[in-house]
């Protein structure tokens, strides 16, 4: 352990960094106190990973000074950074799936041109590393084998073995569920104790909350704010990143549903290696009420919810849509009919499926009804009409800027979000399939989603929701259904969930809650 | 007896045919490994098979033409490295590049030096790579079996046979037991993961695709200077491509990559030795048949009897730092 010096961990003086046009950080300045748990947050594109990577040595900065326990230090390449104590777990895992855990954790620190003794010096090294810090982990197992939070554990481990003093995690929950991440919390906190330096990079409010000692905000490349964290609270850390007043909770009243207008029966989704990843799930959505199904990233939501939406062949079951059966086994369905008979989709992947990224925002704003009559004149596009159109929908969802000739690329995420948002919603469905409405997507814009998703409701629309933030299916779902592995594992009405409940059945662990009060299922 | 003479004999042509492309099929391994699409190994075994003759010619030295061999090999890596590494060029395309780059150059180069209709002046012994004989080899020569196994096929080849013979333990150990080998490994599958561990993904590379042109050379040198007395034009006749399908069948692991290279030696041994026999049943069999007998089983064993082949992850995509 590091004696407490006066010097800070890590002192940033003035860091600048510009890609091309874009001015990613602008002369920031960030001092971190030895063995304490900092959070950075702030939106995307604020530059909390660009600045990490300057300090990590990925990239140079163009100008400032890195002091690192108090002495100048340049870090030209990782190399460098790690020779100084520096570790980082980066948000996409940088591991080699095919290499054990042992393999990976000696990669680049073999200690010798030979590999057998160095993995005997590390066997014996990580043996002790996963005692004092509990990073369980089976050293000789396949990393592609490991399930996600076990994997970040081995990037922990990577960095502790190469004598990390100091810890950056970027975005550390994205992949984990929740008792995943609450174990990671229990290894931050041991490794503060122990006398680590750890920066936590995020923009969940909670974990900063949760975890943190002292908490800076980044805004548009620039650092806003330092707070103690127990001195601040979520709303004035959410008014500092978005720069303005943020409601963190859109309002609602209690759901009034209506008639069931989706039903899906003994669905069976088998993916292309003929895997099947949606078990026999039944469910029904009345109109006005918002159905969320949680669950952690790739547990069938997402094959379910393209099967709904006549994208993915079913294996077996049906889908009924306002009492007509619009898919079975043997009759697929296709998107254009389903549009028709009132059956909306905001795909999770607005990028791959949403939208096409080089054309205009008009072009893309009528992507799936360029058919209509409205939008056509004869053979040929009415592109006046497009425009105009578009440029109505932008107002009443403002998106911003309100171009409909700028190119879809050139609009922030949740902007291209609110695209797809008008041109489903302003079709007028009856049901609206959401798939991660928020992913990407700033703070500010979150609230709009929301509040458009809650307004669609209120018209007296059937909504299901799928979505990996369980904070989003807490705040606009009127009944909750937990999806693992391919099944519906239990449902919760939105206003009673206890979400320690929630974490253990999207883990798979508990069984169908017996507190699935409000189970209004077929 | 006769039948075991006449096995041990096809053995014998298999170690010979096989030799080239077990070579070869390694400087693949080394360079896919990394993550570096190889198409190229016919190039610059052509490239090297011409060097080496050329060499030989002038010097009258195997060795300055297993020099030269080499030299241009690498040149000829480097160049795909440079296109592929450096310029992030698609490497199908630059490897195809070579290829075509080292047919008409060695056409070129060969009728404008020798003017021989592009062959290199015939090679004495003295200039070639010869048999070697054994220690003891002409003393066992007659016990039964083991004396022929050890006289005709183990003893009797040429130094690159024996080179190729050595180079697959080498390979293997080097891939799976050394710090190179598991970084070269690492570089393939996830790049960045090498990256950040503060190792530069160029210079693995370049060292991966260094090692594929020191390999290619000695088969190139062997073709043309050991198993051969001089060079031919396109002398190396799709002997790179099939090496890069074995190294597929192998899974892009050394062992099973060399048995699928004496799998393909095997079958043009028995190919040359079946021409002009009448096969029990079906009579003689045309020649042309006979040497197509390979490619067919190459087409068959390629589409559908080695299973799904995994390759290294990150192959054919140029490394770029995020942004």
């Amino acid at each position: 352990m590091k004696e407490p010096t006066a010097a800070p961990a890590i002192e940033l003086r003035g860091i600048d960094k510009r890609f091309g046009n874009v001015h990613a950080n602008r002369s920031i300045d960030l001092r971190v106190a030895h063995g304490t748990v900092h959070g950075i947050v702030g939106e995307n594109g604020a530059g909390k990973s660009t600045l990490m990577s300057i300090l990590y040595g990925f990239y140079q900065a163009d100008d400032g000074e890195i002091l690192i326990n108090g002495r100048p230090t340049v870090v030209r390449n990782s190399a460098a950074a790690i020779a100084a104590g520096i570790g980082m777990v980066h948000q996409h895992f940088m591991l080699v799936e095919t290499f054990s855990v042992l393999e990976n954790v000696v990669l680049g620190a073999e200690g010798g041109a030979l590999l057998a003794p160095g993995k005997a010096r590390a066997r014996t090294e990580l043996a002790h590393l996963a005692r004092e810090y509990a990073l369980e982990v089976d050293i000789d197992a396949t990393v592609g084998d490991l399930p996600v939070g076990q994997q970040q554990r081995v990037e922990i481990l990577k960095a502790l073995y190469r004598g990390a003093e100091i810890l950056v995690l970027d975005e550390p929950t994205g992949a984990l569920t929740p008792p995943e991440a609450d174990h990671l919390f229990r290894i931050l906190r041991l490794l503060r104790d122990q006398g680590k330096t750890i920066i936590l990079i995020t923009h969940k409010l909670r974990e900063i909350m949760a975890v943190t000692d002292v908490v800076s905000v980044m805004r548009q490349g620039a650092m806003v704010a330092h707070r103690r964290t127990a001195e601040t609270s979520m709303e004035e850390l959410a008014e500092l990143m978005v720069g303005r007043k943020v409601l963190l909770r859109v309002e609602k009243t209690p759901a009034r549903p209506g008639r069931e207008v989706l039903r899906v029966e003994h669905l069976r989704v088998a993916d292309g290696y003929g895997v099947e990843r949606v078990k026999d799930v039944s469910l029904s959505v009345h109109a006005g009420e918002i159905v969320g199904i949680a669950g952690v990233s790739g547990n069938g939501q997402s094959e379910l919810l393209e099967a709904i939406a006549g994208i993915r062949p079913l294996a077996d079951g049906r889908v009924v849509l306002n009492g007509q059966p619009v898919a079975t086994r043997r009759r697929g369905s296709d998107p254009r009919k389903l549009r028709h008979l009132g059956l909306a989709h905001v795909p999770e992947d607005r990028h791959r499926m949403g939208l096409i990224l080089p054309f205009e925002a008009c072009e893309s704003a009528i992507l799936g009804y360029q058919d209509d009559p409205r939008f056509n004149i004869g053979p040929f596009l009415d592109y006046r009409t497009i425009v105009a159109d578009t440029a109505v929908k932008m107002g009443a969802f403002d998106v911003r800027p309100s171009d409909p000739h700028l190119r879809t690329a050139s609009f922030s995420g949740g902007n291209q979000q609110k695209i797809v948002l008008a041109r489903e919603i302003e079709h007028d469905p009856d049901v609206l399939l959401v798939g991660q409405p928020t992913r990407g997507v700033d703070i500010g814009a979150i609230e709009a989603i929301h509040r458009r998703l809650i307004a669609m409701r209120d018209a007296g629309k059937a909504v299901l929701l799928v979505s990996v933030e369980l904070d989003e299916i807490h705040m606009l779902a009127d009944r909750i259904l937990v999806m693992s592995n391919g099944s519906i594992v239990g449902e919760v009405a939105g206003d009673a969930v206890d979400e320690g409940q929630l974490g253990l059945m999207m883990a798979g662990i508990a069984p169908a809650a017996s507190a699935a009060g409000a189970g209004t299922m077929p | 007896m006769e039948d075991v003479t006449l096995v041990v004999l096809i053995l014998d042509s298999t170690v010979r045919l096989s030799a080239p492309l077990v070579l070869a099929a390694l400087a693949g391994l080394f360079s896919e490994r990394s993550g570096i699409i190889d198409i190229g190994l016919e190039g610059k075994m052509l490239g090297a098979a011409f060097a080496a003759a050329a060499a030989a010619a002038q010097t009258g030295s195997p060795w300055a033409g297993l020099a030269a061999g080499i030299a241009v090999s690498v040149a000829l890596a480097l160049l795909h490295g440079f296109a592929c590494i450096t310029h992030r060029g698609n490497q199908v395309v630059s490897g195809v590049a070579l290829n075509i780059l080292a047919t008409g150059l060695t056409a070129v180069l060969g009728i404008s030096w020798y003017a021989r209709g592009g062959r290199t002046p015939p090679l004495g012994a003295d200039a070639r790579f010869l048999p070697i004989t054994l220690p003891g080899a002409e003393a066992v020569r007659d016990a039964p079996v083991l004396g022929a196994l050890y006289s005709e096929l183990l003893s009797g080849h040429s130094f690159p046979v024996y080179v190729a013979c050595l180079a697959v333990p080498l390979a293997a150990w080097t891939l799976y037991r050394t710090r190179f080998g598991l970084r070269l490994r690492a570089v393939g599958e996830n790049p960045l993961s090498v990256d950040t561990a503060g190792i530069s993904v160029p210079g693995l590379r370049y060292r991966a695709v260094i090692c594929a042109g020191i390999l290619c050379g000695v088969a190139g040198t062997y073709l043309s200077i050991a198993q051969s007395a001089g060079f031919v034009r396109e002398m190396t006749a799709g002997k790179g491509y099939i090496a890069l399908a074995a190294l597929i069948f192998g899974k892009w692991r050394p062992l099973p990559a060399t048995g699928a290279c004496l799998l393909f030696g095997l079958l043009d041994a028995v190919a040359i030795r079946l021409q002009g026999t009448p096969l029990p049943g079906i009579g003689e069999v045309p020649v042309q048949f006979i040497q197509a007998l390979p490619y067919v089983l190459t087409v068959i064993l390629l589409a559908g009897f080695i299973g799904r082949a995994i390759p290294p992850r990150a192959i054919g995509i140029p490394y770029v730092k995020e942004r």
